[in-house]
């Protein structure tokens, strides 16, 4: 079986964001870029799966410009076997043009199984994997915290981290799997895995190669900074704070004054 | 659950109320017991000192105002004990001056009342240099923490002594530079306590010594007089230059209370590799190598051995070890730092790659963000504060009662480790020897864990490690400075003229004596 694992290029988890000043976006030239935190999730989940014998290739994909190949080096420096990087040119493409693209992939390549992190931490979207699985007609199981495959049955067990708690579902493969921060510890990328990784391939593709076309339903408009968090008032005395109370905090939910 | 200790502590006898104290938890119960080194520290307080009365008190009172003056007893405590909570003095007074002319009104009445005084910075010293031994007054710099001013041309930072480490990198950050030193201790110290000891750290091997980065100071002498050296020019050789006197004096010849520095351009991209070595001739080579292929790059280059690695894997929550499927005798981490992303990352690669084909390295890990990075450096910064924690028997999750001997040396590099090679028969299966540091700079901390503090075991450490130091002319303080701790040592690194002379300037520029008395050089010398 092969498992596809779509990873993307994001500015880098610990990096302070900055907003450009003409407010059209975040500034990302001069920053640092690295593998979005949930797709490395993604990837070592597929590596360990390999390794226990129920898939036999994982190759990893990304949409996005020629600086994307990067994150490609990463994962088949983690241990991917080959990678696939669909040039779309420098606009951000946004998740349904990523889910159509990968759907298209997903015709090619024929995997068992299609895992991606459950959301980039650029745009918290928490889209693409839910639309390819869509698109697909594939089962999906979205936030796994663990996944256990069965080879003979062909089944994926999965259990999702949900707001009330654990969910477990039974997905047919082949199915979509989205990660969640607690299903496992990304490896590190050691020497032997970047020599390795020196002969695997890179296939460059594009999206009319695929037969999609990529349009933008979304326009951003703006982006602005958070408001900055006002200082803190020393009060001075007890009856300061309750004339502050009774005349400047608007609902009394937050204090539970019953 | 972190307890902090009780105040009761016994006095190791009437006369030195210089207590070093041991602490250790129990396990399960989270008791404490308290045993003492019998190491003590043999000095009286010198009588020529004065005692605080209720006049100097309302002096400092009416010039400082009543918020600086500090005499409560919670506030106090913590200035008296050092980071390690290895020395505590009994200081009453606890002064915060808010600039240079209050510090230099200080010093003048201290210098005429004959009463000692301590500076003190971020007290996060390792030689027990910032606290008081007895009753000295402590004057903190806290208060001075105001940035003058930076030359965002040529990236000259002005400040004031006070200024905390970790804020002038965030200030400076903004500004697209960088201070040219860094140590684990940046949250809390100070710029000024970093001059004054000459404060190595971890991209000494890049930027170098502060020697060299600081551009001038501004210093207030024992008696009040503000010797402003503060100047900003790369070149200047007019006279004497005075301000090497100050860097690294810890505080015995004047307080330091404005810096100027030159701080380095923040470069972009910054690489980090943490590598498996066989043996130490390994890493010497590997230090070798990389000095000519990765040249100017080079940012940091650490070591450390098996030992050392399992403490911190054992201690550190959350720690993983990059190799889990084997188990290697020394670790390396190199740090590169340059403009370009891609070819830095190439270069570091085909280095490493080139290495490991050679059999310098038998396994490593390249950080491929910066998450990781900072797992990798955490594995480095908090050894030393893992084994202090052992040491001084605290720790949010379990706890080896433990009491560490530490010592650093600086050596040459093909003899680095055979001292920690030599300790291990010595000491046997009472102690635990460990080695790492900074391999670049030839610094090794050398770390000596035992059950407890016992003088048998001292005895076979002392002298043996300085006598071995100075066979091989090295330093015994590497970066940490003399302070209290070893501050009858310095024969053992410097010949009695030297230290002849060292003694002849401290007594033109301090005639009483006042300045972080008993500490630096040894009292005989002073008398």
């Amino acid at each position: 079986m092969k498992i596809l694992v779509a990873v993307k290029r994001v500015i880098d988890y610990a990096v302070k964001v900055r907003v450009k000043p003409n407010k059209s976006g975040v500034e990302t030239s001069n920053v640092k870029m690295s593998m979005n935190p949930f797709c490395e999730i993604a990837l070592e989940e597929a590596l360990r799966i390999r390794e226990s014998g129920a898939a036999k290739e994982v190759v990893a994909v990304t949409v996005g410009p020629a600086q994307c190949a990067d994150t490609l080096r990463t994962a088949l420096a983690m241990g991917a076997d080959r990678a696939v990087h669909v040039d779309a040119g420098a606009a951000p493409v946004l998740p349904l043009s990523v889910a159509k693209i990968l759907r298209a992939l997903v015709q090619v390549e024929q995997p068992g199984l299609l895992i991606l992190g459950k959301q980039a931490i650029d745009d918290d979207c928490n889209q693409t994997g839910q639309m390819v699985a869509g698109l697909l007609k594939w089962p999906q199981g979205t936030f796994a915290s663990k996944v256990v495959l069965d080879k003979e049955k062909q089944v994926a067990t999965v259990e999702r981290e949900v707001d009330g708690g654990l969910e477990t579902l039974c997905l047919d493969l082949p199915a979509v799997i989205t990660t969640d921060l607690r299903l496992n510890q990304p490896r590190y990328a050691t020497l032997p895995n970047i020599m390795k990784a020196k002969s695997k391939v890179i296939k460059k593709v594009t999206p009319e190669e695929l037969n999609v076309e990529i349009k933008s339903d979304l326009e951003v408009v703006q982006v602005t900074e958070p408001p900055k968090r006002k200082a803190g008032v020393i009060i001075s005395s007890v009856d300061e704070l309750i004339d502050k109370l009774k005349n400047e905090v608007v609902s009394c939910n937050i204090l539970n004054c019953k | 659950m972190f307890k902090p200790p009780s105040k009761l502590y016994r006095k190791l006898n009437s006369q030195t109320s210089c207590d070093i104290m041991q602490v250790h938890y129990s396990r399960t119960y989270g008791i404490h017991q308290r045993s003492f080194t019998s190491a003590a520290i043999n000095i009286q307080r010198s009588p020529s000192f004065s005692k605080l009365n209720s006049d100097d008190i309302g002096y400092f009172k009416s010039m400082l105002g009543d918020k600086n003056v500090v005499q409560d007893e919670d506030r106090l405590s913590a200035a008296n004990v050092d980071w390690m909570r290895k020395y505590k003095g009994s200081s009453q007074l606890l002064l915060l001056p808010r600039n240079t002319e209050e510090v230099s009104k200080i010093l003048h009445h201290c210098n005429s009342r004959h009463l000692a005084i301590v500076p003190q910075g971020g007290n996060t010293g390792l030689v027990g240099g910032s606290v008081p031994v007895y009753d000295e007054v402590i004057i903190s710099l806290a208060s001075m923490d105001q940035i003058i001013s930076l030359d965002k041309v040529n990236g000259i930072l002005i400040c004031e002594a006070g200024c905390i480490l970790e804020n002038l990198n965030s200030f400076l950050a903004n500004e697209g530079f960088i201070m040219p030193l860094d140590l684990g201790a940046k949250g809390s110290c100070q710029i000024g306590g970093n001059v004054s000891t000459n404060a190595g750290g971890l991209h000494f091997i890049r930027y170098g010594s502060l020697h060299g980065n600081i551009l001038g100071l501004e210093v207030v002498l024992a008696d009040g007089t503000v010797l402003d050296m503060l100047g900003t020019l790369r070149k200047d050789n007019t006279g004497y230059d005075l301000k090497h006197l100050f860097i690294g004096s810890e505080g015995s010849l004047g307080i330091v209370t404005k810096v100027s520095i030159l701080t380095p351009p923040k470069l972009l991209s910054t690489n980090l590799a943490l590598l498996a070595c066989k043996d130490f001739l390994s890493c010497q080579k590997l230090l070798l190598e990389a000095k000519r292929e990765l040249g100017e790059a080079i940012s940091a280059f650490e070591f450390m051995d098996s030992d050392a690695m399992d403490m911190v894997l054992a201690h550190m929550d959350g720690a993983r070890n990059p190799f889990p499927s084997s188990s290697y005798n020394f670790y390396v981490l190199i740090e590169t730092t340059g403009s370009d992303e891609s070819y830095d990352k190439a270069k570091l690669e085909a280095f490493l790659l080139r290495s490991m084909e050679g059999g310098l390295i038998s396994d490593g890990a390249i950080a491929q963000d910066i998450n990781q990075a900072s797992s990798f450096w955490q594995i480095r910064e908090k050894l030393m504060f893992r084994k202090a924690m052992c040491w001084q028997g605290m720790s949010e999750a379990t706890v080896k009662a433990g009491a560490v001997y530490k010592y650093d040396l600086s050596l040459p590099v093909e003899k680095l480790y055979d001292i920690v090679e030599e300790m291990r028969p010595r000491l046997g299966e009472k102690a635990k020897v460990v080695g790492y540091g900074h391999l670049g700079d030839g610094n090794l901390h050398l770390n000596i864990i035992t059950k407890q503090y016992d003088n048998n075991i001292l005895a076979q450490i002392e002298p043996f490690v300085y006598e071995w130091t100075s066979t091989h002319r090295g330093s015994i303080s590497a970066e940490h400075g003399l302070g209290l701790m070893k501050a009858d040592k310095i024969h053992y690194s410097k010949s009695p003229e030297t230290v002849q002379l060292m003694a002849s300037i401290k007594k033109l520029l301090d005639p009483s004596g006042i300045l972080n008395p008993y500490k630096v050089l040894p009292q005989s010398m002073l008398q």
